[in-house]
């Protein structure tokens, strides 16, 4: 694996570069350590609109002049919110890379968050969560993860509530930017096909004169002890019985994250961590599919967590069988969790889970975009050596390993349980 | 253990071309192409087989989903289960997908694996067994697909739209059929198709990863190249589009939605057709450059009336699309259908500005690398190159192609296809 390096410039901005010669391409990502996590009601999805207003302008790039240059360029670039942080990223040609920079470290201070263009945007991101709530897994899903998190800011979906996208103000904002926005904040990794020292210099150059700051602190309620198993249920259209049963797990940088992926690989195949390029392995013959969609009980389901700076959720979602009911599924799913707990897995399983794991790194290497990803987004929840290491310490899980971890998050008093009931079929 | 890398600071020569596509037909028909890519120890296999659900009779519409899914759900070697556990031990991937005239497979798994992955492709193209229990459990698994389908907005103005346009003509079937036709299909029905349907003859296969093309060929040779089948059948004659006579609009109402969406389009070139590039280029300005072209622009960007509006141009085989799609509030359905139409006026009317051409064409040259960096890019590509002839140097060439494409031209295409008091409309929603 090619070398990287990892620099912190003076006002503060962590820089990690990674050179890969194999395409002429390269991928930029600015992150910032800001998401849902830092946002209370009334002000509830706020990180996300801020996000989609840096798309909106500075005066040195005007809106539409921002996306016609790298569309122009052939790029391609997108942002992205999610619970701990949010990110913009651009991969570019690689002799075009100096634009994607030179947008970055201008809208890290110079968004104009016009009034007309928030009026604008607001509806677009209420019609976005229309378009969410249209599904019946995002409508259990923000049940369930609300039923989770009493406490802690994980509590609500990364798009916020409706009232909240409707009422809040341009100055809220813009005060949100200026607050979470500033180098201090802020990760940058850059991979692809460069020289590391010109890349480094340019990079100080275009931020090396933005002003530091203080660094925010994040808001920190930590969920107590779950009181015992949570159980709801949602009711809307359709036919179809959907089951969600959400564990709290620990965060990315706990030492048990990993034989939790194992452990998860085993029962619901495994999960794919990369944005870009990796998964398709399928989970027909992993645990949970044999005892429950073979023996006719789901027609699908999928399972995984996803790294997180404090204790998340790992999910187990089913399809119901037509003919079967949630409850029957809810038995079954649990026969085969007690039985992680009660025996010990094989070795071969274990292998099997590293395995895989080691094909779907393979599969995000193949592009650079998915490289560059690594670099900031390990960063935002542990370090790059937490991605530089994943393999080896997922070879290091041992089967009393998964035992363990099964026995420890895997009980139904660490757990909410959710049913999509179609309106027709409640009670039945 | 690491491929060889590619020396510093690659550049454009480093797109696909003569020197280094490596191209063998088998004496059975099949033709495989393989190229290179080491940016990592993996392998993808795209490619396909001259079935498709053009052979669907209307009363068992499904018949060549149902028949792709099922492949995977047993051989006269593997059960459903050992199938998979092959697969799914070593982290490779198989799955099987059924178009109107073609199934398509793909797969990809570490590059030791692809030995494997290549066997158990052919014995599930060639020695499926459709095993009762499995294929119930897969009806039953496509009938909840098709539960799902009929509250979902957006795969309802799909087909909606695809029954206006294609009217009286294949292409308006659904490929995964509807409830009462998939109750319709027995084991026998996906054993016969297959008899009749699969064969070596019109198959391609495309390799790309850190491979030897020429061994690769040779082990393609080995495992498929004996497969023969002579009552393979030709497809049927695709027939004459019959073109829309005036606007039909549709609507599909699905209860309960806080989002409904929209369909507004008409039917486009042929991929092969001489035109074809002028229209991709056209479609670009109308609906896809930067943020979404004109058509984000004036829905999204200044009324704030979507998350999503852009445009689409398919063009394949057969008679293609060409049409705008937007997400929007149930309330707002007119006032983006309006707003779609007066931008399709408009386009017809005034054209393109010559900047406008010269922004998507730099896009379309640009973006090429990027298109092209993973194994599944590269197989896309190589069947791309195979399925509409377009010669193996198609991507050396493109960069000029593209930028011959001349104002006028895309202008003309534009107003060949998009005439805006003929359109179908489709919405589905509350």
């Amino acid at each position: 694996m090619p070398e990287h390096t990892k620099t912190k410039l003076s006002n503060g901005l962590t820089v990690l570069l990674k050179e890969i010669h194999s395409a002429p391409l390269i991928s930029a990502w600015m992150w910032y350590r800001v998401g849902s996590r830092d946002e209370a009601p009334p002000l509830t999805g706020i990180s996300h609109l801020v996000e989609h207003m840096q798309f909106k302008g500075t005066p040195k790039y005007p809106a539409s002049v921002m996306d016609k240059a790298v569309a122009r360029d052939g790029g391609m670039w997108n942002a992205f919110t999610f619970l701990d942080w949010t990110t913009f990223f651009e991969t570019m040609p690689a002799g075009k890379i100096d634009l994607a920079l030179r947008l970055e470290a201008d809208r890290m201070r110079h968004s104009v968050f016009d009034e007309k263009e928030f009026a604008s945007e607001r509806t677009v991101v209420a019609s976005e969560r229309q378009g969410n709530e249209n599904e019946p897994l995002f409508q259990l899903g923000e049940a369930v993860q609300q039923a989770a998190f009493r406490v802690h800011p994980y509590h609500h979906e990364v798009i916020g509530d409706m009232a909240d996208i409707r009422s809040m103000r341009r100055d809220d904002l813009y005060h949100h930017y200026r607050t979470y926005y500033v180098p201090g904040n802020a990760v940058l990794g850059v991979a692809g096909d460069f020289k590391t020292r010109e890349m480094l210099s340019r990079i100080r150059e275009l931020f090396g004169g933005v002003p530091g700051g203080p660094t925010p602190a994040r808001m920190a309620r930590p969920e107590p002890e779950p009181p015992g198993e949570v159980r709801l249920s949602v009711e809307g259209q359709g036919e179809t019985v959907y089951l969600q049963v959400a564990y709290h797990v620990p965060a990315a940088s706990h030492s048990d994250f990993f034989a939790l992926s194992v452990l998860d690989s085993l029962l619901a195949g495994p999960s794919n961590l990369n944005m870009f390029g990796g998964g398709g392995i399928s989970n027909k013959t992993s645990r949970l599919y044999r005892a429950l969609v073979d023996q006719g009980l789901a027609v699908s389901l999928s399972g995984g967590s996803t790294a997180t700076v404090d204790p998340f959720l790992y999910y187990i979602t089913l399809t119901v069988h037509p003919k079967r009911k949630a409850e029957e599924a809810l038995a079954a799913l649990d026969v085969e969790l007690e039985r992680a707990q009660d025996e010990l897995v094989s070795k071969q399983e274990v292998a099997r889970a590293i395995k895989q794991a080691r094909a779907n790194f393979a599969y995000g290497m193949e592009n650079i975009t998915n490289q560059a990803f690594w670099l900031g987004h390990s960063e935002m929840f542990a370090d790059y050596d937490w991605f530089l290491t994943y393999l080896d310490r997922l070879a290091a899980v041992r089967p009393k390993d998964v035992q363990r971890v099964a026995r420890a998050y895997l009980r139904p008093q660490n757990r909410v349980v959710g049913t999509y009931l179609p309106a027709g079929k409640a009670g039945k | 253990m690491c491929p060889p890398r590619k020396s510093s600071l690659a550049s454009t020569a480093s797109l696909p071309g003569p020197e280094d596509i490596h191209r063998k037909i088998l004496p059975n028909g099949i033709t495989v192409l393989c190229r290179g890519n080491f940016n990592s120890p993996s392998v993808s296999i795209n490619g396909y087989v001259s079935a498709g659900s053009i052979f669907d009779p209307d009363g068992k519409l499904g018949l060549a989903d149902f028949t792709s899914a099922a492949l995977m759900r047993g051989t006269e070697k593997h059960s459903f289960d050992s199938l998979y556990n092959e697969l799914e031990a070593v982290g490779a991937s198989l799955g099987f997908d059924a178009g109107v005239h073609t199934t398509a497979f793909h797969g990809r798994a570490l590059v030791e694996d692809l030995p494997l992955l290549l066997d158990l492709l052919s014995e599930t193209l060639r020695q499926p067994v459709f095993p009762e229990a499995e294929v119930e459990k897969l009806r039953h698994q496509l009938l909840t697909g098709l539960a799902m389908r009929a509250q979902d907005t957006s795969d309802m103005a799909d087909l909606t739209f695809d029954e206006i346009l294609f009217h009286d003509h294949p292409y308006a079937r659904p490929e995964d059929g509807f409830p009462e036709t998939i109750q319709a299909i027995t084991p026998q029905d996906l054993a016969e198709y297959h008899r009749k349907s699969f064969g070596p003859r019109g198959m391609v296969i495309a390799v790309a990863g850190a491979i030897e093309p020429k061994k690769v060929i040779d082990t393609v040779g080995r495992v498929l190249g004996h497969w023969t089948n002579p009552r393979q059948m030709e497809p049927p004659p695709l027939p004459a589009l019959k073109r829309l006579k005036e606007t039909v609009r549709r609507h599909v109402t699905i209860d309960g939605k806080s989002q409904s969406d929209l369909i507004i389009g008409t039917d486009g070139p042929l991929r092969t057709d001489p035109d074809y590039l002028a229209a991709a280029l056209a479609n670009s300005i109308l609906g896809q450059f930067g943020m979404m072209g004109r058509i984000g622009d004036a829905v999204r960007e200044k009324s704030g009336l979507a998350y999503y509006a852009y445009s689409n141009l398919s063009a394949g085989i057969g008679p293609g699309s060409w049409s705008v799609s937007a997400g929007v509030s149930p309330a707002n359905i007119r006032t983006a259908s309006d707003l779609i139409l007066r931008e399709l006026k408009r386009f017809v009317r005034d054209g393109v500005t010559k900047q406008e051409l010269s922004d998507s064409q730099a896009n379309f040259i640009g973006r090429l690398p990027l298109s092209l960096e993973s194994n599944g890019g590269v197989a896309s590509a190589l069947l791309n190159i195979e399925r509409y002839g377009l010669g193996l140097d198609y991507y050396r060439r493109y960069p000029d192609l593209v930028r011959a494409v001349s104002r006028a031209e895309v202008i003309a295409v534009a107003r060949k296809y998009i005439h805006p008091d003929r359109l179908a409309v489709a919405t589905a929603g509350s």
